[in-house]
C-alpha cells in the first residue's frame, strides 16, 4: 500500500494497484444501482476496460498533456474513461452531473465557457448530450457510442513526469467561473500518504460512498484512493441516495464497509429520513470511520446519527472529522483514528468581536459549541494569521487559516492572473477559525460563501439571477445561509424588494418565479424567500446592498414574528 | 379521511415542513420539486411523514419527481392506499 514509508516507491498515480499486478481477481468497484443488480469489477477488468478507452482516446486524436473534460452522468464510465486519459497522460477533469432540476442549457454554457478558458481538448459526455453540445464548442465531443469498445486493450501505461499535472478538479460554484485547481502526481501521492497515515488505512479497508466525483471528497476519497490504494469501492449514485438513504447502510451491511466520507447535513438527512423497516437486520458495526467534511461540521449532527444507529452498530469513536480543500488535494486536517473529534463550548461574544475562543460553561448564556476537526495531516502544516495584517496569531485567537504542504496545488489551470501560492510557500484558505492544541476550529469564510448540502454557492451569483425575475426591483435583492439544525446544513435564502400593495396572486408568482428561476439557474433550492416592500434592504453608505446586516435584520424579525 | 381532509392534512404539512412558509398559497397542480420549492431530499422526508401519519409505506422507488411532484398526485397516491 501507499504509506509514508512505501512513499518512495511510487512515482505517479499510474502505480495504482490496479494497474501494478497483484490479485487480478480482488475486487475494484462495486457499482450499486437502486434497480438494477449491483456490478462487480475485478482489478483485472478494471484494468483492460481503462487500456480500451485509452486506445480509444488515442485513436480519436488525444495527446499527452490535452486537458479531457468527461461530463457524464455518474457511470461506470466516466471512470473509465477519466483512468483512461490518465494512461496516456492527458489531463482529466471531471464536470458536475447535469441535476434534475438544473437547466440544460445552463449547464451545457457552463461546458462551453470552461472549453473556451481551458483550452480543452475533447469533451466525453452522453449520447444524449454529445449532439447539443457538439455546436456549442470548438473541440471534439464524443457520446458513449461515438468511443469504440472492441480496440485491443494493450495501450502501454505513460511514465509521466511526477511535477506534471496529474488531473484538474473544479471547484462547485454556480456559475461558469469556477477555477480548476491543478493537481501533479506528487501532491496526489504525498497527500494518499499523510492522509492514509491519519486514518491508519489498512489493505482489510473497503469503501463505501454515494459522493459525487467531481467533487474533492468524492473524487479522491471515494475514487482515487481506493483505486490506488487497492482496496474496495462500493459506490452508488448520489441522486438514487438522495432519495433513499437507506441504501448506504445496506451498502456497508452488505460489504462489511469500513470508511465512509459524508458532508455533516448527510448525517442528518440518513437520521431523519431512514424508515425504520429498512433498518431491520442490518448491522454498520464493521465500519471504522464515518469522516464528516466538506462543510461546517456539527457535534448535534453527529449526535442525532449515533442515537439513531447505536443499536445497529454505530459507535461514538467511528464519528470522525476533517477539514479540506481541493487545493491541497483534498484533507488538511483530520482526527486520527480512534481518536473522538473535540468538542468545545466557547463565548459567542468574544469570538465574534474579540477574535479569541474563551472556553465557557455549558449553561453560559452566549455558549456555542464548536467541533475540532483534528489535526493537521503529515506533510502539511497550519497557521492562522490576521487577515488585515498578515500577522501570525497564537493559540485560540481567531484569524484566517493559511496552509503549506507537499500536496499543494500546482496553480489554477490556465490562470496566470491568480497567484494562489505566496513566495514562502502558503496558499490563504479563505477559511476563518482557531487552532487549539493543533487542532483545528473552522468558524466561518472571509467571503460570504454559502454551503449548501456541500455544494459552494456565492449569494452574488443567486442574487444576479434572482434580478431577473420580473416585479423585482433590480439591484434590490440579497441572498445569504441560514443555518439550520435540522437539516444540519446552511440554507439558501432571498429576500427581494417589490412594489407595495401588489394582489395576493402577483405575489404568489413572484415568489414562485424566484423559487423556479434559482432552481433551474443554480442547481439548488431557495428555502426561505421574502418579498418585502421597497427601502426595507439595508444599503451601505456606498450604495451596495449589506449582505450580513441584511440577514441580521431578516433573522430578527423571524425570531419576532416567532415569538408574537 | 375524505379526500380534502387528506388534501389539507398534506398541504398544511408541506407548506409549513418543507416549503417552511405555512403562509405559502401552493396550487395543487403546482410543481413543487420542479418549481423549486423543495429539493429531492425533501421527498424522502414525506415518505417518512406519510408512513408515521397515514400508516401508508410509499416504497423508494416510487418517490420520485416523476410520481410525487405535486400535490394532486401526493394525494392520489396516498388515498389509493388509504382504508376505504
Amino acid at each position: 500500500m501507499l504509506t509514508l514509508a512505501t512513499r518512495s516507491s511510487y512515482r505517479t498515480v499510474l502505480d495504482a494497484a490496479f494497474l501494478r499486478g497483484g490479485d487480478p481477481g480482488a475486487t475494484a468497484i462495486v457499482y450499486l444501482s437502486a434497480t438494477a443488480e449491483p456490478i462487480v469489477i475485478t482489478r483485472a477488468a478494471f484494468q483492460r476496460q481503462v487500456r480500451r478507452y485509452a486506445a480509444a482516446m488515442t485513436a480519436q486524436g488525444v495527446r499527452a498533456r490535452d486537458l479531457i473534460v468527461i461530463a457524464h452522468t455518474q457511470n461506470l464510465e466516466c471512470m473509465v474513461a477519466f483512468w483512461g486519459a490518465l494512461l496516456i497522460d492527458a489531463v482529466p477533469s471531471m464536470f458536475p452531473t447535469l441535476t434534475e432540476k438544473l437547466d440544460p442549457q445552463i449547464y451545457m454554457n457552463g461546458i462551453t465557457a470552461l472549453v473556451a478558458r481551458e483550452g480543452v481538448r475533447a469533451v466525453f459526455t452522453t449520447d444524449d448530450f454529445a449532439p447539443l453540445l457538439r455546436p456549442l464548442v470548438t473541440c471534439a465531443v464524443y457520446g458513449t457510442s461515438d468511443v469504440p469498445t472492441d480496440l485491443f486493450d494493450d495501450t502501454p501505461i505513460a511514465a509521466p513526469d511526477p511535477d506534471a499535472i496529474a488531473f484538474l478538479q473544479h471547484s462547485s460554484g454556480t456559475t461558469g467561473l469556477q477555477k480548476g485547481v491543478a493537481l501533479s502526481h506528487r501532491a496526489v501521492l504525498n497527500h494518499l500518504a499523510g492522509y492514509g497515515d491519519a486514518i491508519a488505512i489498512t489493505p482489510d479497508d473497503v469503501i463505501v460512498s454515494w459522493l459525487p466525483l467531481y467533487h474533492d471528497m468524492g473524487l479522491i476519497a471515494g475514487f482515487m484512493m481506493p483505486l490506488i490504494q487497492g482496496i474496495p469501492l462500493v459506490l452508488m449514485s448520489p441522486f438514487e441516495w438522495v432519495r433513499a438513504p437507506a441504501m448506504l447502510l445496506r451498502a456497508i451491511d452488505a460489504y462489511r464497509a469500513t470508511l465512509c466520507w459524508l458532508p455533516n447535513f448527510a448525517y442528518n438527512h440518513c437520521a431523519r429520513r431512514i424508515r425504520e423497516r429498512d433498518l431491520d437486520g442490518l448491522s454498520i458495526a464493521s465500519m471504522r470511520l464515518f469522516v464528516n467534511t466538506s462543510e461546517n461540521v456539527s457535534d448535534a449532527s453527529h449526535q442525532l446519527f449515533y442515537d439513531r444507529f447505536a443499536a445497529i452498530g454505530c459507535t461514538r469513536a467511528m464519528l470522525s472529522t476533517s477539514y479540506g480543500m481541493a487545493e491541497n488535494v483534498f484533507a488538511v486536517s483530520q482526527t486520527r483514528a480512534g481518536e473522538l473529534p473535540r468538542v468545545e463550548t466557547i463565548d459567542r461574544d468574544a469570538l465574534e468581536h474579540e477574535r479569541r475562543a474563551v472556553v465557557v460553561a455549558a449553561d453560559h448564556p452566549r455558549a456555542v459549541v464548536r467541533t475540532a476537526c483534528g489535526t493537521a495531516i503529515a506533510g502539511t502544516q497550519m497557521r492562522v494569521i490576521d487577515r488585515d495584517t498578515g500577522a501570525l496569531l497564537g493559540d485560540r485567537q481567531v484569524g484566517e487559516y493559511v496552509i503549506t504542504s507537499d500536496c499543494l496545488l500546482t496553480e489554477y489551470y490556465r490562470r496566470p492572473d491568480l497567484n494562489p501560492i505566496d513566495a514562502d510557500g502558503w496558499y490563504r484558505t479563505g477559511d476563518i477559525g482557531y487552532l487549539a492544541d493543533g487542532c483545528v476550529y473552522v468558524s466561518g469564510r472571509v467571503k460570504d460563501l454559502i454551503i449548501n448540502g456541500g455544494k459552494n454557492i456565492f449569494p452574488g451569483d443567486i442574487e444576479a439571477i434572482v434580478n431577473e425575475v420580473e416585479g423585482v426591483y433590480p439591484g434590490r435583492v440579497v441572498a445569504f445561509g441560514v443555518d439550520d439544525v435540522r437539516e444540519g446544513t446552511e440554507l439558501v435564502a432571498v429576500v427581494a424588494e417589490v412594489r407595495a400593495m401588489q394582489d395576493a396572486e402577483t405575489l404568489h408568482r413572484i415568489n414562485a418565479d424566484i423559487r423556479r428561476i434559482v432552481s433551474t439557474r443554480a442547481g439548488v433550492t431557495a428555502s426561505y424567500v421574502q418579498l418585502v416592500d421597497d427601502r426595507w434592504l439595508i444599503k451601505t453608505s456606498s450604495g451596495k446592498i449589506a449582505r450580513s446586516a441584511n440577514r441580521d435584520k431578516w433573522l430578527r424579525e423571524r425570531a419576532e414574528a416567532g415569538a408574537s | 379521511m375524505t379526500e380534502s381532509e387528506l388534501r389539507a392534512a398534506l398541504r398544511d404539512y408541506i407548506t409549513r415542513e418543507l416549503i417552511r412558509d405555512a403562509a405559502y398559497p401552493l396550487r395543487d397542480d403546482e410543481g413543487i420539486v420542479s418549481g423549486g420549492l423543495i429539493d429531492s431530499f425533501a421527498l424522502a422526508e414525506l415518505g417518512v411523514f406519510v408512513e408515521k401519519t397515514f400508516n401508508i409505506y410509499i416504497p423508494d422507488p416510487d418517490l420520485t419527481v416523476a410520481t410525487m411532484d405535486r400535490l394532486d398526485q401526493i394525494t392520489a397516491r396516498v388515498l389509493r392506499d388509504l382504508p376505504k
